[in-house]
């Protein structure tokens, strides 16, 4: 391949992020055939491999498939070609973020960040803490209110965060590892 | 000794890293090179008329040319300098692409290490020995290995020329898997129909010696003449008897213990039978593993009823020696199975698919034999399982082939003219059946075959769809199958009744074994290797064998038979002249030296070296020493290099010329 | 025998029944646990989500501890962190850049290879026959299908310890226990995994497919090896009830609880109680007779 004039692309960042060229996907669709959150998605696993094969990168990137990816790995286990579309989703997931682009699943962003900062201050994912936090920035204030009380009267949802000894250690992961 | 350096440009192969009129200019100088020049293409028509120029003009001796490697044109310098008047062996050929521009960058290194080679074929050409060819008789007859299509068509050709032709058959009868097939694409003829003249015109040639249920065991020798051991497998039955009458296999008790690999395991055959119907020759062959004389001593009913007491339980398979000249190979392919493979394996099966669990997922054989008129449903559509038709069929093309991660990387060529015809056929016995197509890409490129996909499109009413399937599962005997059509970009999931997996056509399962006893290479897929890809489709690099048909790649039936014509004529050329020359490029033991160690024979490939005795005049035997078949020889060089006396030397090759090749440098 | 042992978050909340019944299960059987010390999320979720470098170093963080703790070998219960674990595992050590991110960013060297297993690997290696040695009762009435779920046996090169299209391993210890396995259709399809709080309508979708396809053939219990997808197909039950008027409900069991009760321990021990959907074994026996 050429190295002179060439302009390092999206498609490169995902070469580099997942150690595969998306060239290796031909479009056969067994992936797409055999996704199980196929049908909410608004656009098909592999058309969104297409997308980026052919450089449109905003559509790509702006897509919601790649937030509903379930991360099954079904797709990448019964490719013909070996691509691993689940490794390519969760690179494009990381560029949208990286670009700051609008996504449009607003309510998984939410839950990520809920979970991540449960973990980043304490260590480990504690459960009502996260539904609590969940709560406030979707305010999808009645979820789950059905089986909450259940699980708190059988001790299954601590009131208390356990917080693990060597909390700094996970927070210096979380610090060296930020998107830029 | 006037030696003369031509060096080419081969355009800009060489030319454009080695810079050649500073190599001739250099090699001027070398002692002994009397003219040293430089030309574009030295191979063609001026380049080498130069050559012969020089060399009667200057009353050259010898000639050294810088070019591309000896495989490609040594045979044309030799040639030329036989057409000057030198001896052929007084060439030498300088690698100046394979070893010199084509794996070096920096012009100036690559042109001095250009005339460094130069200079060593010059020293080695000053010790040359002018070698003659050597001649050897060649055995007319051909050894034709598979009787399927690709067999037969070799066969009659070679037969009809004139020439004996052994053909060897594994299976009871030939026809191979052509005789399987319902009908043929794209002219949708009766497969049996436009086969079994063919068939019977090999077993009725007076030329052909037709062996069955046989296979080869042994191949010695070499082009022109070869020496075949063949196993002729014990039918148990007496061929000079037994007039086919069919009595022994109606009476057969033990109905339903083998499955029939004829009707692709969708029926059962008895312990005594023939594989169908049609078959040459229509003698019928005992399963010993199923046969209850063999288990148990008891029945003989076969025994009872055959009126020429053809019946021979305790038949041994014999040996059988022929001797040929040429050697076809014919045996064909076999289908990919779906079913789990074992762990160490590099192919997986298909688990998506069921792994061969479900009865009405069907590989395209089978479902040849359920269309076919005389299979195991006499060509009515009905289902494996409940014997029901099925009102809706999937046809699912690529499984195995085009799939580096559970089959095989390479398209097989013919599975999107089959589905077209399986769907078409289908839709012409079911007039209210639905039929699926699920395809990657379409690939007709046939005459009449693009028209033929159209049709099942356009008038029979298949639905194309584009994409592969994920998975196949069974739900109230319906199967439920989960595909997406990537053209529109919607999910599609089929309830259908049948589902047929167009899988990969792959070599036979004991091809790489076979290819070993010939002595001939094989690829990674157990296809055997054709000498050249564009040039040389048709001779395996062994000399005298030949191949025809789909054991060198997929290909359909039309192709079989002109690659099985072509074999045929490689092979009649061979016959074209009484004797083969042969280079003397050959290993010779040094009687006085050899101190009858026998290493040599030992790691000789080719079984050359024999035993001979060296006698007084009295007859008293002194001592055992080696000597090299000049017949056999294939001037590998194994024997000269393994030898600790250094008693052998390799004529072109010796100890001489090629240390002063290596002091050169 | 000594296994080291990686909990996960699940298994302190609301997965607190597979902690216990694991835990009393293997002791059962001989063998002991030596809990990671201080052991933190797998980077599973979440983190492997948005941030790839994040959830390597977050997995990493504890194959660092177990190798500190001097252990050999480790099983994760949870089937998300397991595979979370050996598949950075596996990148980190398949990828030279990878592994010096990975020891920059914990301030560490790996030296040696710690196994992660998953459940079924460590009754695989504890020795089935154990169970039927030790069995107590012999679960005769369950009819079960055993589901694996995704991230057991995919992606198989990885994971490489069962087929990842027709499983077999989980059939072959709930066997152990005397209960009979059914053979259906979606051993291995999603349940929707994280989408449990953010899209439940897609849990809800999934998860109904599944217990359905399991009653439809035959089965009247379900066995798990995923806190996940436990509380997919068995606290989700309620709201299935809610979104689909003819749900029947359907009892989901973890694979050691099934054990457990082969081996003499009751509901209550076990933690079957705690379920959403109740399972008693000698009521069902009961209402079978009574039938």
């Amino acid at each position: 391949m050429s190295t002179h004039n060439h302009v390092h692309t999206i498609a490169d960042d995902i070469k580099d992020k997942t150690f595969q060229d998306v060239s290796l996907c031909y479009q056969c669709g067994k992936c797409s055939a055999g996704c199980p959150v196929r049908y909410y998605m608004d656009i098909a696993p592999n058309k969104v491999v297409r997308l980026i094969q052919l450089g449109f990168y905003e559509e790509a990137l702006k897509s919601t498939t790649p937030w509903l990816c379930a991360g099954c790995m079904t797709c990448s286990s019964r490719c013909p070609q070996e691509f691993d579309l689940a490794k390519f989703m969760d690179a494009v997931r990381e560029i949208a973020l990286e670009k700051g682009v609008e996504i449009k699943s607003k309510d998984i962003i939410k839950f990520h960040e809920a979970f991540l900062n449960q973990i980043e201050s304490h260590g480990r994912a504690y459960e009502v803490g996260l539904v609590a936090e969940y709560k406030l920035k979707t305010m999808h204030l009645l979820q789950d209110v059905d089986s909450s009380p259940g699980m708190f009267l059988k001790g299954k949802l601590k009131i208390f965060p356990h917080n693990i000894k060597d909390k700094e250690s996970v927070k210096k992961i979380f610090k060296k590892t930020a998107n830029k | 000794m006037k030696i003369g350096v031509f060096i080419c440009h081969c355009g800009e192969n060489i030319g454009r890293t080695v810079d050649c009129p500073r190599v001739a200019k250099a090699c001027e100088w070398l002692p002994g090179v009397e003219v040293s020049i430089d030309y574009k293409y030295m191979c063609s028509d001026p380049g080498q008329n130069m050559i012969k120029k020089e060399i009667i003009d200057k009353k050259l001796d010898a000639i050294v040319v810088g070019s591309c490697s000896p495989h490609m044109h040594e045979k044309t310098f030799r040639k030329a300098a036989v057409a000057a008047g030198i001896n052929p062996f007084l060439v030498e050929i300088a690698n100046l692409r394979e070893h010199c521009s084509w794996v070096h960058d920096d012009i100036e290194l690559a042109t001095d290490k250009a005339i460094d080679l130069v200079r060593m074929s010059v020293e080695k050409v000053k010790r040359n020995q002018p070698l003659t060819t050597i001649e050897v008789p060649v055995t007319k007859r051909t050894l034709v290995i598979g009787g399927g299509i690709a067999g037969i068509q070799a066969a009659l050709d070679v037969a009809n020329a004139g020439y004996e032709v052994v053909l060897v058959e594994k299976e009871p009868s030939i026809g191979g898997h052509m005789s399987q097939l319902s009908e043929t694409f794209p002219t949708l003829d009766c497969s049996q129909c436009i086969l079994t003249p063919r068939m019977v015109e090999v077993y009725q040639h007076p030329k052909i010696k037709l062996m069955t249920y046989s296979e080869v065991e042994k191949v010695d020798g070499f082009i022109g003449n070869f020496t075949v051991t063949i196993r002729k497998k014990a039918r148990h039955i007496d061929e000079e008897k037994c007039t086919g009458c069919g009595l022994c296999i109606t009476k057969c008790p033990t109905k339903k213990k083998a499955y029939n690999s004829f009707e692709e395991n969708l029926a059962f055959r008895p312990a005594v039978y023939v594989p169908f119907p049609q078959a040459v020759p229509n003698i019928p062959v005992i399963d010993e593993t199923v046969c209850m004389y063999y288990k148990n001593g008891k029945c003989g009913v076969c025994v009872k009823v055959c009126g020429r007491e053809a019946i021979m339980f305790d038949q041994q398979d014999k040996l059988v020696t022929e001797e040929v000249g040429a050697i076809i190979m014919a045996t064909g392919y076999k289908l990919y199975n779906i079913d789990k493979k074992p762990d160490d394996s590099i192919y997986k099966g298909y688990g998506e698919y069921g792994y061969g669990k479900y009865k009405d997922v069907i590989d395209g054989l089978q479902f040849e034999r359920i269309a076919s008129a005389s299979g195991p449903t006499e060509g009515e559509f009905k289902r494996p399982s409940d014997g029901k038709e099925p009102k809706k069929i999937v046809f699912i093309q690529c499984v195995g082939s085009r799939d580096e991660s559970k089959g095989f990387s390479y398209c097989s060529k013919i599975c999107c003219m089959y589905t077209a015809k399986h769907a078409m056929l289908y839709k012409h016995k079911v007039h209210d059946g639905e039929a699926y197509v699920f395809y990657m890409d379409i690939r007709s490129g046939g005459k009449m075959y693009d028209e033929f996909v159209r049709r099942a499109i356009e008038e029979d009413g298949v639905k194309y769809i584009r994409g592969r399937v994920s998975k196949i599962t069974e739900e109230d005997g319906k199967y439920i199958v989960k595909g997406e059509d990537t053209l529109s970009g919607m999910p599609i999931t089929i309830d259908a009744d049948m589902v047929v997996l167009a899988t990969a056509m792959i070599a036979q399962p004991d091809a790489s074994e076979l290819a070993q006893t010939i002595g001939i290479p094989y690829d990674k897929h157990g296809f055997f290797n054709e000498a050249h890809p564009k040039l040389r489709p048709i001779e395996s690099t062994t000399g005298g064998v030949f191949l025809a048909g789909a054991c060198q790649s997929p290909k359909d039936i039309p192709e079989s038979v002109a690659m099985a014509s072509a074999a045929a004529a490689k092979a009649m050329v061979l016959f074209g002249s009484d004797m083969l020359e042969r280079e003397p490029v050959v290993a010779k033991v040094n009687a006085d030296l050899c101190a009858g160690c026998f290493y040599c024979k030992k790691v000789c490939p080719y079984s050359a070296v024999e035993v001979r005795e060296v006698k007084t005049r009295d007859g008293i035997v002194i001592k055992e020493i080696a000597y090299v078949n000049e017949g056999l020889c294939q001037g590998c060089g194994t024997c000269t290099a393994t030898c600790p006396s250094k008693s052998i030397e390799l004529a072109g090759f010796n100890n001489e010329e090629i240390f002063a090749q290596i002091a050169a440098l | 025998m000594k296994v080291g042992y990686f909990p996960g978050c699940s298994q302190t909340g609301t997965a607190k029944e597979y902690d216990t019944s694991l835990r009393k299960v293997v002791e059962k059987l001989g063998t002991s646990f030596d809990e990671l010390k201080d052991w933190s999320c797998c980077g599973a979720t979440s983190a492997h989500v948005t941030n790839h470098q994040l959830s390597n170093a977050l997995a990493m963080r504890n194959i660092m501890i177990a190798e500190q703790q001097g252990l050999d070998e480790m099983v994760a219960p949870c089937a998300a962190c397991y595979n979370r674990l050996v598949l950075s595992q596996h990148e980190t050590n398949k990828h030279p850049e990878v592994k010096a991110k990975v020891e920059s960013i914990l301030e560490t060297k790996f030296t040696k290879e710690v196994k992660v297993m998953n459940l079924l690997e460590l009754f695989m290696k504890i020795g089935l026959e154990k169970i039927k040695e030790n069995r107590k009762v012999e679960l005769k009435e369950l009819k079960v299908a055993c589901y694996y779920g995704c991230l057991l046996v995919r992606p198989s090169e990885i994971t490489k310890f069962d087929d990842s299209e027709q499983p077999e391993s989980m059939e072959k210890v709930v066997e152990m226990t005397g209960a009979k396995t059914v053979d259906w259709n979606s051993k291995v399809e999603c349940c929707g995994a994280a989408h449990s709080i953010a899209r439940r309508d897609i849990v809800l979708d999934l998860s109904q497919k599944i217990l359905d396809d399991a009653k439809k053939h035959g089965a009247n219990v379900m066995v798990v090896a995923c806190p996940m997808c436990h509380t997919n197909l068995d606290m989700r039950q309620t709201a299935m009830r809610h979104v689909n008027p003819e749900h029947q409900d359907f009892p989901v069991l973890y694979l050691t609880e099934l054990i457990g009760l082969a081996l003499g321990m009751d509901e209550k021990e076990l933690g079957i109680n705690l379920h959403t959907i109740k399972f008693n074994y000698n009521e069902l026996v009961a209402e079978k007779a009574a039938v």
